[in-house]
């Protein structure tokens, strides 16, 4: 039993964090929101050259082989500096699904070559799910995994047509997707392909929650930071307990938010057939912490928090878009109720850890 | 990160619950608030050290185990899974105790823990005074040095099991010219000293589970001094601070309490008309899960030899709020009968002890530092808000 993050884990995280607090200020994310694409050629450099895009992918493909809970605080990272590009959901949720892919055999030299390229940066993958309307950034993939029915495809950009929406995130560039499924296409069906799917979707709410957890604790700390110069009545604004306990109440959210977040980042690598329930604690209270931060943080900051120039809001959008993407409260919540209800669930806290977790073996004999 | 138990811990844990499973009580036994309960519960703690079970992370020269703390996690979660008598002797072995450990002589620990560990000396607190509550820094019952001696004058009020215990331990003012937090010692007072009046209060439920004390020139041994003298302040406040919060509320009780609620839910759930009830479930089942997972990463971290940061603040505000609200669910589920004292009617199987934990739920986040102090600290210490 060990709960903890390697030095080696807490050493990259600071690495790829410290290089993200340099480089994406928020003059350069206003940038992307008036260029073309949305996103930020250098930074996509940068990303790929510090093993964002590599590290997930197979040693077989030329990556690094490592796994989500390697990964999970470089999301969390990357929420905290409200990253707009979608390296995250590319690296975990596409590129977790090739590994997948690769795994079954289906397609493997396709498959294999794709996720070659990818991990050095020559090709870009993004993956869509039925439990969201429209794909971020997609126009800018070079395939697309896609569903139809239980089928998944793998399909290139000329195949598709794009729609474009706007999002209430500038940062974000959504898309409709219209597409033809053909035969050529296809990489799983049946039994399968719905198995396949439903691991992308805790993936993809894993990566939402990690990053969400990132979001709340920097809209918290910018708040905090105004809090402690704004003056009125001849004092900082933050030393009055109403404006302390708003804060506070975000601490406490945040705090318990995490540990549920990195259990499920072990459990989707470690057992990714018990995850949903580990997955839906940590959309659920990730995206509760963050929603909370955002409205705290934005009451803290008085009338600058409802204006387009102060910056707060590049977070506070995000965590509104993030914490309904990949299955909202109501979804998770639901999916945890059902396990609740099950006869045989194992219930308590004996079973919170442990083999019975993990095996998969169902059976009220405790 | 590894997730899962090592053999010697699930072997740990097979060994508790089967000492448990032949060790504890059929029958529920009396309130320890009570005269005839509090001697059932000093039994009971007699028995746990006779199987060298009362504090399994305790060297074992003092009974324990030598136990690191996810042991204790396991012990905890073994201990309300079978539904053991709650622990009458708590201000002692799990505040005082670690505090003894640190802080104590070699003959303070020889004296005191050997009859805490038996059950032979069962403990109260003697912190709060009427006008030093939150403010514990306003304390000014006096404990004035006379050779090898103190001699106490003065009240306490709020101490938990004062009534029936054998010994108060608490921060006393020793040095006259001092003021807020300078010139306190801890010092640990025989309850039936002359001089001593034990006041009984009536809790929420009617038990008398706290009292007011009050000394008259109460004479005691220097002996009985816990650290330096003036130095009471940091000992109070010492870095096992939050071992001792982790002690006091494993997460194991509450997520015990939520499995029952699910149990209740289940039976109820087709009668229940108010749709909220299902998040309310949802939601409690998931933060005592969430209460449990970071007490195990905390836990992990300091068996790593890591420290605790001052995130640990968070943790009583999330256990007590969680508390209020598994019970009051529980009370919803339950509907109108809610109200019903379970001993006076026939059928209280489903009652269970709801009522009784409902109302006790209401004092967490009041004792041990309010919640509105709590947030205050975060604000301050964690978040590094100004203070003023």
């Amino acid at each position: 039993m060990d709960f903890t993050f390697t030095d080696d884990q807490l050493a990259f995280r600071d690495s790829v964090q410290s290089m993200l607090e340099n480089e994406v200020t928020t003059t350069s994310i206003r940038e992307r929101w008036t260029s073309d694409s949305g996103e930020n050629a250098d930074m996509l450099a940068m990303l790929n050259e510090m093993g964002m895009s590599s590290l997930l992918v197979p040693e077989s493909c030329g990556g690094l082989g490592m796994d989500l809970v390697d990964f999970v605080l470089l999301a969390e990272a990357c929420g905290k500096a409200a990253l707009p590009e979608s390296i995250v959901e590319d690296a975990v949720v596409a590129g977790g699904l090739l590994a997948d892919l690769l795994q079954l055999g289906t397609n493997t030299d396709q498959v294999q070559e794709l996720l070659g390229a990818v991990a050095v940066g020559e090709a870009r993958v993004g993956c869509a799910h039925i439990i969201n309307p429209y794909s971020n950034f997609a126009q800018q993939k070079d395939w697309m995994l896609l569903a139809n029915g239980n089928d998944v495809h793998l399909v290139p950009r000329s195949e598709l047509k794009f729609t474009a929406l706007k999002s209430v995130d500038p940062s974000r560039r959504l898309q409709k997707i219209d597409w033809t499924p053909s035969r050529k296409t296809r990489v799983a069906d049946g039994e399968v392909g719905a198995g396949l799917q439903r691991a992308t979707l805790n993936r993809g709410a894993l990566a939402a929650a990690a990053q969400l957890l990132g979001l709340a604790q920097a809209m918290v700390q910018q708040a905090v930071d105004y809090a402690s110069t704004r003056e009125q009545f001849g004092k900082a604004i933050g030393t009055n307990q109403a404006v302390k306990h708003l804060m506070a109440d975000c601490a406490v959210q945040i705090e318990f938010a995490k540990p549920a977040v990195y259990r499920a980042a072990y459990t989707v690598g470690v057992a990714p057939q018990r995850a949903d329930w580990a997955v839906s604690h940590a959309k659920t209270a990730a995206g509760a912490a963050a929603e909370l931060s955002a409205r705290n943080a934005t009451q803290v900051h008085g009338a600058m928090g409802y204006t387009w120039e102060c910056d707060l809001h590049i977070w506070v959008k995000r965590a509104w878009a993030l914490a309904k993407e990949w299955g909202d409260a109501g979804f998770h919540k639901n999916r945890i109720h059902e396990w609740l209800l099950q006869p045989n669930a194992l219930l308590g806290p004996e079973f919170t850890f442990g083999k019975r977790y993990i095996d998969n073996s169902d059976s009220a004999a405790a | 990160m590894d997730l899962l138990y090592t053999p010697s811990q699930t072997h740990f844990r097979e060994e508790v619950r089967a000492w448990l499973a032949a060790h504890v009580p059929a029958k529920k036994l009396a309130s320890f608030d009570t005269a005839e309960g509090f001697e059932q519960h000093r039994q009971w703690e007699k028995t746990l050290a006779a199987g060298n079970w009362g504090m399994v992370t305790w060297p074992k020269e003092y009974g324990g185990r030598g136990c690191d703390l996810i042991e204790w996690l396991i012990f905890e979660e073994e201990y309300y899974r079978a539904g053991a008598p709650l622990r009458v002797n708590q201000n002692g072995i799990f505040l005082l105790g670690p505090t003894l450990m640190e802080y104590g002589t070699d003959a303070q620990k020889e004296r005191f823990i050997t009859a805490m560990a038996s059950g032979e000396e069962i403990w109260a607190q003697a912190w709060s005074e009427p006008n030093a509550g939150s403010d514990m820094a306003a304390i000014r019952c006096r404990a004035d040095r006379d050779g090898d001696e103190f001699v106490i004058n003065g009240q306490k009020i709020w101490s938990t099991r004062a009534v029936f215990a054998d010994y108060a331990f608490g921060l006393f003012r020793t040095d006259p010219e001092s003021s807020r937090h300078h010139g306190l010692s801890f010092i640990l007072v025989p309850l039936d000293s002359p001089g001593v009046t034990v006041r009984p209060i009536e809790q929420l439920n009617g038990l008398p589970g706290f009292a007011e004390i009050f000394f008259d020139n109460v004479r005691v041994s220097d002996f009985n001094l816990l650290g330096g003298e003036n130095q009471g302040w940091q000992i109070a406040m010492s870095t096992a601070g939050f071992e001792r919060g982790l002690m006091l509320r494993s997460p194991a009780r509450f997520q015990q309490a939520s499995r029952k609620l699910v149990e209740l839910y289940r039976k109820r759930r087709n009668d229940i008309l108010d749709l909220s009830i299902e998040d309310s479930v949802v939601r409690c089942y998931m933060d005592a899960e969430a209460y449990a997972l970071s007490t195990y990463q905390t836990a992990s971290r300091l068996v790593a030899g890591g420290h605790i940061g001052a995130e640990s603040s968070c943790n009583k505000i999330f256990w007590s709020e969680l508390d209020i609200r598994i019970h009051e669910t529980a009370l919803s589920l339950l509907g109108a009968r809610a109200e019903v004292e379970p001993e006076t009617v026939e059928d209280h199987a489903e009652l269970g002890t709801w009522l009784d934990g409902f109302l006790f739920s209401q004092s967490g986040p009041i004792y041990a530092g309010t919640n509105e102090i709590q947030r205050n600290i975060i604000a301050e210490r964690m978040l590094g808000m100004p203070r003023k």
